[in-house]
């Protein structure tokens, strides 16, 4: 890292940059992670296996404003009382916390389909996960690019 | 606690899978806004949303910090019989705004 001289390097300094740069971004707020996500939709599932299908998101593709995004989840089932969908979870990669929102149905909604409006901290992939009455789980993901992301000020 | 404005339709015929749409003012603070001192801005958010509606609870939803400012909640639920449909948001400092709307089933 330094030289004979005991002078420090041009590449030594810019090892050290780098290196404040690491830093710095270890200070920002603790955000959630792929990772993160994955630990939260696993402890909804409760260890049961996730399969994909049933479940659409409608979520755009390319967000403008990351503090408000029109969220719509229709998961397919007849909503009978034999046969319906309990609970719609969504989860995200990149806000400080992977839990989104999560919406209690029951054979009297007629209709699984719910829809709000999010927050999204960066451009990220998001996973939609129903929890059905006979206890099994269907998911679907949606990427998507956000432009001007929430939590920007300050 | 604030402003909200419900969209229940006002008739319905019995076994119609009816839209019920919610909008409530506030200002969801997710706990993660840092203040000029440097200290965060303390979360309050709306953690709970119920909708009760011929006397049972047909929808409710756990709300996040990552649900926008003055939360939009659209649902779905059969038309079952007239009589009052009660929505109920609950915050973390405990204040409950309740809306009521009447349908009215015909069929």
């Amino acid at each position: 890292m330094t030289g004979t001289m005991g002078a420090p390097s041009r590449r030594g300094i810019l090892g050290l940059a780098t290196g404040g740069g690491v830093l710095m971004l270890g200070l920002r707020p603790a955000a959630a992670t792929p990772a993160g996500m994955e630990a939260a939709v696993r402890a909804f599932a409760e260890g049961a296996p996730i399969r994909p299908g049933r479940v659409t998101i409608d979520i755009p593709v390319l967000v403008e404003n990351g503090n408000a995004v029109p969220t719509t989840v229709t998961v397919e089932s007849p909503m009978t009382a034999a046969d319906h969908v309990r609970t719609i979870a969504l989860f995200n990669e990149r806000n400080p916390l992977p839990d989104i929102v999560h919406f209690h149905l029951g054979p009297r909604s007629g209709r699984a389909k719910v829809a709000t409006r999010i927050r999204l901290g960066d451009s990220q992939t998001i996973t939609a996960v129903a929890r059905m009455s006979d206890g099994s789980f269907w998911s679907a993901t949606a990427d998507l690019i956000v432009t001007l992301p929430a939590c920007i000020e300050g | 606690m604030a402003r909200a404005l419900v969209n229940v339709p006002s008739t319905a015929r019995k076994g119609e899978v009816i839209e019920i749409r919610a909008l409530v003012q506030h200002p969801m603070e997710t706990g993660f806004r840092p203040k000029g001192d440097g200290t965060m801005v303390p979360r309050d958010i709306i953690a709970r949303f119920e909708c009760v509606y011929d006397g049972e609870t047909v929808f409710a939803a756990d709300l996040h910090p990552a649900i926008s400012a003055n939360p939009f909640l659209s649902f779905t639920t059969v038309a079952t019989a007239s009589g009052e449909v009660l929505l109920r948001w609950t915050d973390d400092k405990g204040r409950v705004q309740e809306e009521r709307a009447t349908i009215t089933v015909t069929g």
